[in-house]
């Protein structure tokens, strides 16, 4: 049926995949690093939990020296189309290492993790795992590629979800994530297979040309948006597809519960602003198109929903990693309102979000792993009097908390500022009902955030049975360092919204 | 007649929804963690089958590409998959997911 390929066709095939492979040096550096972490593990003996940690930080750190290089590259579709070199990617690729990274950090702190008899062995190596996966779901042009970095980031989670063995909590979180997933990547590849089946393509550019053109079957079309929005919802932790997230953030150990709400969460963003803005033609000149209002109608349902589900089941909560779930679930919302909006400044505000979200979500994860190191709890009413024994950790959740609900002067404030003014920009009833939603939830989430810091600095601890665990120099250094950088960053934001204005550039002639 | 004896695209479109369907039913009634994996191969596997499909009528490789890289992300997402259940029974001594329900709010 098929012919064999002559030998010059296979000549032109090896000399491009040759070509794309000079765009693809950090995903191969960070592969060799994967590789070389298993490796390590092998060969060492005893406690090998620091090196392995140190050796990972390292192993992540040297790649932005790759990342940076790739400014010099033009950007470039490789791999037959599958990959894509661009500003775009780019920007999500420092993110992701960065989140790589200071994942590892809060690992070496939580001393539950480190506890474990049969060491940490290949932990380490699955999050560089998931790293991978997660640039190249934000680099992907493919469908195919596309699925299967989503795979790459789902596996290597439900395993470090796991990865407390011993512990009841760890498997059924682990369970209960992979079934999810499972599911609804299921549903995502029934829906890129109808998609696949209108256009005959798999390649996302390709595909918005070819509905252009020819047109669509439209009840196809919304079963097909329903089910890729099950695929990505379910990343991104957004209603209805939050089940999951409350069970396996509580359960998960904690510097993965980090990891997740702030990485796999954003991978879910970086692919749907990729999918929804490239293979999606939007109303062009004007002229409103049918498939791209039909996105927009069910992308802002679903952060309405997120928003106020989230803000207000979080109310009731009185474990500080759960409470934590439903504010992340909150956050899907609001940062589903700066796609909504299609344009350039809408696109920046998510990125400048997604990079405040990152710090001051993995700060106050961290915090909550010192706390629990000293207490051995994660129940808010445990926390009364801790102001006083950790000062310093006190001041710094309380500075996360605050960004979180986006008050000034935090980097959590610039980000809620630009979502809301871009929405605000865009005029239109529907968008001025979703700013006043996302407002108001925002005045909920204040209560439940701002309980924790009252219950460390304004109530007395009603027992005196804590450990006397000393919190070492480097966790101090680190709380610091975050505190400072949210704080900074809500003040001199203008580097980072510059960059994040040259990283949406690319989209260009696709946003309005 | 001739609906029923030449077979033709909406055939191979109908058999993989009801593959789906059959899928998500078991997914979402049953209380065995293993029988759920089923019922997500299930969903993979009708996916695979609108792939072959489409290509096959639409001409092009791309869809029996995508079927083949599916089929061995499945044999991948059921070794993890079931060394997760392993533990869950080490831990729970059952696989039924009602009774792996010890988080509450």
């Amino acid at each position: 049926m098929f012919d064999m390929p002559s030998g010059a066709e296979i000549q032109s095939i090896i000399s491009i995949l040759r070509a794309g492979a000079g765009y693809f040096i950090p995903e191969l550096y960070l592969s060799a690093l994967f590789m070389v972490l298993i490796i390590l593990d092998l060969v060492l003996g005893g406690r090998k939990n620091r090196i392995l940690a140190s050796a990972t930080i390292i192993g992540l750190l040297g790649s932005f020296f790759f990342i940076f290089q790739q400014h010099a590259l033009p950007d470039a579709e490789i791999f037959f189309g599958m990959y894509s070199l661009d500003r775009f990617g780019i920007f999500f690729k420092y993110f992701f290492v960065l989140t790589g990274v200071l994942a590892v950090v809060i690992s070496m702190e939580d001393e539950h993790l480190n506890a474990q008899e049969s060491g940490v062995g290949e932990y380490y190596a699955l999050i560089v795992g998931m790293v991978i996966g997660m640039i190249m779901m934000a680099s992907s042009t493919d469908l195919l590629m596309m699925f299967l970095a989503m795979e790459l980031v789902g596996l290597s989670a439900y395993a470090l979800t796991g990865y407390l063995k011993r512990e009841p909590r760890s498997s059924e979180a682990a369970l209960k994530y992979l079934v999810y997933g499972a599911v609804s990547s299921g549903m995502l590849l029934y829906g890129f297979s109808l998609i696949y089946g209108m256009t005959a393509q798999t390649n996302i550019s390709k595909i918005s040309t070819e509905l252009t053109q020819h047109g669509y079957d439209p009840l196809v079309m919304i079963l097909a948006t329903l089910l890729v929005m099950a695929g990505l919802g379910y990343k991104m932790g957004a209603v209805p597809f939050h089940f999951w997230s409350p069970d396996v953030y509580e359960g998960a150990p904690t510097p993965i519960t980090a990891y997740l709400s702030t990485g796999s969460k954003a991978a879910g963003f970086a692919m749907l602003m990729r999918f929804f803005y490239v293979a999606v033609p939007h109303a062009v000149d004007g002229v409103e198109d049918m498939l791209g209002v039909d996105w927009l109608h069910i992308m802002m349902i679903i952060a309405a929903a997120s928003m106020i589900y989230g803000n207000v089941v979080a109310i009731w909560q009185k474990n500080v990693k759960r409470l934590l779930a439903y504010s992340s679930i909150a956050h899907a919302g609001y940062l589903l309102l700066g796609i909504i909006t299609m344009d350039q400044l809408g696109t920046q505000s998510v990125l400048v979000y997604l990079l405040g979200y990152l710090l001051m979500n993995i700060g106050a994860f961290y915090v909550v792993v010192m706390i629990a190191n000293k207490t051995g709890s994660e129940n808010v009413d445990d926390y009364k009097g801790l102001g006083k024994s950790m000062p310093l950790a006190g001041a710094a959740l309380t500075v996360f908390l605050i960004s979180l609900v986006g008050l000034p002067p935090t980097f959590g404030f610039v980000g809620k500022l630009m979502i809301f003014s871009a929405l605000i920009n865009k005029g239109g009833n529907a968008f001025m009902w979703l700013a006043l939603i996302g407002i108001l939830t925002s005045v909920i989430s204040l209560y439940y955030y701002m309980f924790i810091p009252l219950n460390m600095f304004l109530r007395e601890s009603e027992h005196n049975s804590q450990k006397d665990v000393s919190t070492g120099m480097v966790s101090k250094v680190v709380t610091a360092v975050l505190m400072f950088l949210t704080i900074y960053f809500g003040i001199f934001f203008q580097p980072v919204v510059e960059y994040a204005k040259y990283s949406v550039t690319m989209f260009g002639a696709l946003l309005k | 007649m001739e609906m029923f004896t030449a077979i033709g695209l909406n055939h191979f479109l109908t058999i993989s929804a009801i593959l789906f369907s059959l899928g998500m039913f078991a997914v979402m009634t049953r209380k065995n963690a293993i029988v759920i994996l089923m019922g997500v191969e299930l969903i993979l596997n009708a996916a695979n089958i609108n792939f072959l499909t489409f290509s096959k009528y639409n001409g092009g490789m791309e869809g029996v590409m995508f079927s083949l890289f599916v089929i061995v992300l499945a044999a991948a997402e059921a070794a993890v998959a079931l060394a997760i259940v392993i533990n869950i029974f080490k831990t729970f001594k059952t696989v039924d997911v009602s009774s792996v329900d010890t988080m509450k709010e």
